[in-house]
């Protein structure tokens, strides 16, 4: 492409370099030394190797059965999130109004639950879901449905789920409509000549349209969903038992509550690399899809 | 032809179902605890602004907005100013490892906070920094950086470089062309940076409550202790909510143009 080689502009990039790497690198080597070592407390440590990393993998013992219930916990709540946010999302975006002020005013509602903090996200839902003081809650048990997500998992569930969607299907929503608004009008005059259906010019106008946005969203919402903590800590608090132990819940009440440091950052670690995996996945999609795109727009 | 069959319908009932847990929340924070408990009324009956006004008369509780928003500002004024020569570096040139370093930085916004939340607490302890807004500004560099620099690197390569050229050929020095031409032309892409990092910075509750004990102790973790302290008193914690909303929907009323486009990282 058209860019200059310049190796000086390593100064430019030289801030953001040493302030991230201050807050990731640094953290990360302690994390590593933590991860082969094991404490009674007292500030002692004792080496331990790749003792705690045997364990993890294993689902015989406590460590190992707990991270693996949770990741597949966390796998099961990032699809179901992903399957229901964005076919909606995509809903969502086909259905906004085509101009006037009524587009301004959907724009700043969908993005009302993004601004919300966490913490007060579950705060609305804890409040919504209870049965005594919540509308939501209030309503099913009066209906006769037996709704209760403090004692049932399958309520815990439900509500956790539903949350997420509230809270994140406008960032879906949002990315759609940005990549349906950079269609030119000329695309849909053109199908309406060929006398396309509606569903034709979705699979070939649109959908296709959408597809770089689209990967942004997955990755969004695949990456924060599989982090998730704030939210259904707020409301469910993991429980009832450990039905909703996300890996970051289990993450901080290993590290936090039994400060259990190797456990923890040996934890943190395979956590980590998960994630730097999936990241790196979409990303080769990503730049790859951006490099097809880029000659094909020259030429044209 | 570009929208579906019963769209307003569809629409609506969304609308409706994003509103209505807000709702509930604001119509709670006008009810005295008495009103709450006892019964289910659909507006407050009693409508009292006694919760709000503990909050602004408690210095316990107003503190901690005003901590909140000292970290998230410190925060923000950090990611654009070293973010912006980044973007500019990655927009224009190719150098020794850069792509790597792009996706390293990318790497770091999908970083679970919950990963960072013990190091962190060791790292700002044994610098002096525990407990200060600057722990917390600083901590949240992490996914905040990486997102503004992805952010302003798509606005600064809408920028036809020929402009770069022109400027220098006109013996514009590099400091003076970058302040003086190309921070005017993406001004807008600037103001929805740090938009996004003022959001992020904000919603973030894991690491701000972890890096603070007394003296920053951010809203989010003042509304959990007080909470549990006198048993449970919704209307409070109601109106504590709610003033937390606030911020958030002032700001999305001057970026609402650009909210689509930020959050596809400037890539759309």
């Amino acid at each position: 492409m058209d860019k200059t080689i310049n190796n000086k502009a390593w100064f430019l990039v030289l801030p953001v370099f040493l302030l991230v790497a201050f807050s990731a690198i640094l953290p990360l080597m302690t994390v590593v030394n933590y991860s082969m070592q094991d404490t009674f407390g007292n500030n002692q440590f004792f080496w331990n190797g790749v003792g705690w990393f045997k364990e993890l993998l294993d689902p015989s013992t406590d460590l190992g059965g707990r991270f693996l219930a949770s990741l597949g916990r966390n796998l099961i709540f990032s699809l179901a999130i992903l399957a229901i946010e964005v076919p909606l999302g995509i809903v969502v975006a086909l259905s906004m109004p085509r101009d006037g002020w009524t587009v301004a005013f959907c724009l700043v509602v969908l993005a009302l639950p993004l601004l919300i903090p966490w913490n007060v996200v579950g705060t609305i839902w804890q409040i919504f879901g209870r049965p005594d003081i919540g509308l939501l809650g209030y309503t099913l048990t009066s209906m006769g449905i037996d709704y209760n997500y403090v004692s049932n998992d399958l309520d815990a569930w439900a509500t956790v789920i539903v949350m997420d969607v509230w809270h994140w299907t406008s960032l879906v929503a949002l990315l759609c409509y940005a990549g349906l608004k950079s269609i030119p009008d000329a695309y849909y005059q053109a199908a309406q000549i060929d006398g396309a259906s509606r569903w034709a010019v979705f699979t070939a106008i649109q959908l296709p349209k959408m597809h770089r946005v689209l990967l942004i969203a997955v990755l969004l919402r695949f990456m924060d969903s599989f982090m998730i903590y704030t939210e259904p800590f707020v409301v469910t608090g993991g429980g009832p038992g450990n039905s909703t132990t996300f890996i970051s819940i289990e993450l901080v009440k290993i590290a936090l509550g039994q400060f259990d440091l190797g456990k923890a950052a040996a934890l943190s670690l395979v956590y980590n690399l998960i994630i730097l995996i999936v990241c790196w996945v979409f990303y080769t999609i990503m730049t790859n899809a951006g490099a097809e795109r880029r000659p094909a727009e020259g030429g044209a | 032809m570009n929208t579906i069959p019963g769209r307003r319908v569809i629409m609506a009932v969304f609308l409706v179902f994003l509103l209505l847990p807000i709702y509930w929340l604001v119509n709670m924070s006008f009810k005295t605890n008495n009103e709450i408990v006892t019964t289910m009324t659909l507006w407050p009956h009693q409508p009292t602004i006694a919760n709000y006004m503990r909050i602004f008369t408690d210095e316990s509780w107003y503190s901690g907005y005003i901590n909140s928003l000292k970290y998230v500002i410190l925060n923000t004024v950090i990611s654009i100013l070293v973010a912006l020569p980044a973007a500019y570096a990655f927009s224009r040139y190719r150098f020794l490892g850069d792509k790597h370093l792009f996706f390293w930085l990318l790497s770091n916004r999908m970083a679970p906070a919950a990963v960072y939340a013990l190091p962190f607490f060791n790292l700002y302890s044994a610098i002096g920094l525990f407990d200060t807004p600057w722990a917390v500004a600083l901590a949240h560099c992490i996914f905040n950086i990486p997102l503004a620099v992805w952010i302003l690197e798509g606005f600064v390569s809408s920028v036809p470089r020929e402009i770069d050229e022109t400027a220098f050929l006109d013996g514009y020095s590099f400091p003076r062309f970058f302040v003086k031409i190309l921070v005017p032309l993406i001004a807008s892409g600037i103001g929805v940076a740090a938009f996004f990092c003022f959001m992020f910075s904000w919603v973030e509750l894991l690491l701000a409550r972890t890096l603070t004990s007394v003296d920053a102790k951010p809203i989010s973790a003042v509304m959990t202790r007080t909470v549990s302290a006198s048993g449970m008193d919704w209307g409070l914690l109601a109106a504590a909510g709610v003033l937390t909303i606030i911020p958030g929907a002032l700001v999305i009323w001057f970026v609402r143009n650009y909210i689509a486009r930020g959050f596809a990282l400037g890539r759309v």
